[in-house]
């Protein structure tokens, strides 16, 4: 009896295992087409737009911030902006409620919609991001702020969007900082500039009497580090873009170059040459306390710490080529990364930590790359005549660096401008400066 | 001199010898042509379901174990005359078909001699065809494993395949070819038999959802292939995602037979909404967009009850790990 009842028992198990194997299928791959998303111009009211033309000569304030939202997505290469005059409904309606089968319609996969008000001198934005298939919401937030800054409540949106959307934090709230060139390249004149990343709101921080080159922004402040020739001699300057001031870093006996801060703000490190040799030092900013890092009669410079401080890669001529090494930021345990042919130069750490981004001259050739923090994985994204000096966007996706065209006998056709590209080397663009531009550095996030 | 002439004609006689035994062309050997190699066409789909070919190699091993046991049995030739004995004997075909009549109910195969009987009348009129077509109500045998003559002449007076039974299984490819089906031979000399070499074929139908020997429990390579390749081309990868080990996301679907989908739960769906999981929610996000574009799926024709539920595992970790 009981050996006939754990038969069937074990029939029965049998059975209900058979009755739960569902089938399992494994999808290891999907497209990276851009996701097309329709930014719907945010909504504004008539009393709205009187203010806005009165606060900011802009008759349809609402439309301008989603053309801003628009262009940052689309220069991303992650997504594909909808055209406009494909939407079927009205921004006032489609921020209440949408109809998704409207925007389904257009293939769109997300939407934003938002409504802009002027009161008081006080622009309000709200915006809503909407899953067209899910037929939800999954943002909606609002600012207020001084009408002024419209351009950058574009900027806020967008990089929440992108957030949301991608997984990783956003660079649009940011800006960069380079070096303006005009004239002649035989007698150029070099300012310091900064712009939004977009190229809009650029501001020239010095007149152009001295030359300046490399600046570096801080991670954490509106600081920057720069190199400038006073009386000849190259030193690296400290500006503070708020209050204007400047000042030398260190007090050494010889020329200063290639500074750069620590990820935590706290200390510069740059190269101190003397006699035909350059080491790395490094100043911390609080107490000016200066510390040697490296010891090498070679041409040690280009240092950059990785985003948790523990390492340093920079480049040097030790082993009879420049090439890029990797040291504690103690400076012990240097090691060799690049083993590559040609010469490597200017590593950047990724503030992601998983890169090294360098430039690296073959065959008369320049080209900008990536590769893993040991040196493995070697990536070359983009070649070109002259290019060099790469520099990551906040969330480590970004490069963004700068190209020059040759130039004739007299010195004609000669040119610098500033480039991006991301870490797939497919979307390489061109950023919009007013001026040719050279030694771009991206900020940290403005709205962190 | 005799010596020598004997010597010189045997030295002759051993240089001709070896002269038609030693040269090839002398010896004039049919030529050697390598066998034909027979290569059949068929579905990958009735391939790739693994357990298919030897669940089906042990049904054909059985079926032809029982067909000698039956011709043992039958071979005491006591009830069984001589004619029809002989038909027994040199067609297994027919032994199949006694078969499947005394255990079943009869098929198109067992008319075979009616048939021939008929072929040697006269043209059969349109109205004898009607009836011939008509399905008729047969009575269910009982098992038995001799031949008598009752049992064949129930087999010769079967006259119609029964229309609406059309779940007689072929189990392989192997068996299909033993099943030669003489109605198409037949359609072929007379058109009024077409409709007959039709719904054999019809019955022949390997369809994947009347066929035992299926695996229930998964789908072919051919068929998860296409799912996987739909889905891929809906599946916008967020591609800012950092690597990490938390980048899969499982999906259980309930779809109707049209491939629509029904339900879909999200099988880690506590973690869409855990702090600190916003990334995990991100590709959950894609996941789901990717689902609802595909909807409807592209299923297999056949088999609902095999991919009415199904997981899929969203893994973006060979995509995003460098």
């Amino acid at each position: 009896m009981i050996r006939i009842f754990n038969l069937t028992f074990l029939v029965f198990l049998f059975l209900v295992t058979k009755a739960n194997s569902l089938i399992e299928i494994d999808i290891t791959r999907g497209n990276l087409d851009p996701l097309p998303i329709a930014v719907s111009p945010l909504f504004q009211n008539d009393v709205s737009k009187k203010n806005s033309i009165s606060e900011l000569k802009i008759e349809n304030v609402g439309s301008e911030i989603s053309s801003v939202v628009e262009n940052n997505l689309k220069t991303s290469g992650l997504f594909n902006p909808l055209s406009k005059e494909a939407f079927l409904q009205k921004p006032d309606i489609a921020h209440l409620k949408p109809r998704f089968e409207d925007w389904a319609l257009i293939k769109a996969q997300a939407l934003i919609t938002g409504k802009v008000t002027i009161e008081n001198k006080k622009l309000k934005v709200e915006f809503r991001l909407w899953d067209i298939l899910a037929g939800r919401e999954m943002m909606a937030l609002a600012f207020t702020t001084v009408p002024s800054n419209w351009r950058r409540v574009g900027h806020i949106i967008s990089d929440k969007v992108y957030e949301r959307l991608t997984g990783e934090k956003g660079y649009f709230d940011t800006r960069i900082i380079y070096v303006s060139e005009e004239g002649p390249k035989t007698a150029r004149v070099k300012k310091l500039a900064i712009m939004d990343q977009d190229g809009f709101n650029t501001k020239y921080l010095t007149l152009g009497n001295e030359l300046v080159l490399t600046p570096r922004f801080n991670p954490t402040s509106q600081m920057v580090t720069y190199l400038s020739y006073f009386k000849n001699l190259p030193r690296v300057y400290l500006l503070d873009i708020e209050t204007g001031t400047q000042e030398v870093v260190g007090d050494f006996p010889g020329m200063t170059f290639a500074p750069r801060f620590s990820p935590d703000g706290k200390k510069i490190i740059m190269s101190f040459a003397k006699d035909g040799n350059s080491d790395i030092y490094t100043m911390d900013l609080e107490n000016r306390i200066v510390e040697r890092i490296t010891n090498h009669p070679s041409i040690d410079t280009s240092p950059s710490y990785s985003p948790d401080n523990r390492f340093i890669t920079f480049n040097s001529d030790r082993s009879g080529y420049q090439q890029i090494y990797v040291m504690k930021s103690d400076g012990s345990n240097v090691k060799r990364i690049s083993f590559g042919k040609g010469l490597y130069g200017t590593p950047v750490w990724s503030p992601r930590g998983d890169l090294i981004a360098f430039t690296k001259l073959h065959k008369g050739k320049f080209y900008i790359g990536v590769m893993r923090t040991d040196g493995s994985g070697e990536r070359l994204l983009t070649e070109n005549y002259y290019q060099e000096a790469p520099s990551w966007s906040p969330n480590g996706r970004v490069l963004i660096f700068y190209r020059e065209t040759k130039s004739n006998d007299k010195g004609e056709g000669f040119s610098a401008k500033l480039w991006s590209i991301d870490l797939t080397g497919y979307n390489e663009r061109q950023v919009q400066t007013e001026t040719d531009a050279s030694d771009p550095s991206w900020s940290s996030l403005l709205s962190n | 001199m005799y010596r020598g002439l004997l010597i010189s004609s045997g030295f002759h006689v051993a240089i001709v010898a070896v002269s038609i035994l030693a040269l090839p062309f002398v010896a004039k050997k049919p030529l050697d042509i390598p066998p034909l190699i027979s290569v059949e066409l068929i579905q990958i789909a009735e391939k790739t379901n693994i357990p298919f070919a030897p669940k089906a190699s042990k049904i054909i091993e059985k079926a032809k174990k029982e067909n000698q046991k039956l011709l043992s049995e039958q071979a005491p030739p006591k009830k069984v005359k001589k004619d029809k004995k002989k038909e027994v004997q040199t067609d297994k075909n027919k032994n199949e078909i006694s078969k499947l009549a005394s255990k079943k109910t009869p098929t198109s195969d067992n008319k075979i001699e009616k048939l021939k009987k008929e072929k040697l009348n006269a043209v059969p009129m349109p109205d004898e065809d009607k009836q011939k077509i008509q399905p008729k109500e047969e009575k269910k045998q009982k098992p038995s494993k001799e031949i008598n003559d009752e049992n064949i002449k129930k087999i010769v007076q079967t006259k119609k395949p029964i229309l609406d039974e059309k779940k007689v299984k072929q189990v392989s490819e192997f068996e299909k070819k033993e099943k030669l089906d003489l109605n198409e031979i037949a359609a072929l000399i007379d058109k009024k038999k077409e409709n007959l070499a039709e719904t054999k074929k019809e019955q022949d139908k390997i369809s994947q959802s009347s066929d035992n020997t299926m695996d229930y429990s998964k789908l072919t390579l051919s068929e998860e292939d296409a799912l996987k390749a739909q889905i891929f081309t809906c599946w916008s990868v967020p591609i800012g995602l950092p690597f990490s080990e938390d980048l899969l996301v499982r999906v259980k679907l309930q779809l109707k037979p049209d491939g629509t989908i029904e339900k879909l739960e999200m099988m880690d769906h506590v973690k869409m909404n855990t702090p600190g999981k916003e990334k995990f929610r991100t590709l959950a996000d894609s996941v789901r967009r990717a689902i609802q574009l595909c909807n409807p799926l592209k299923v297999p024709s056949s088999g609902y009850e095999r991919w009415k539920n199904m997981i899929l595992n969203f893994d973006a970790r060979d995509m995003l790990g460098g």
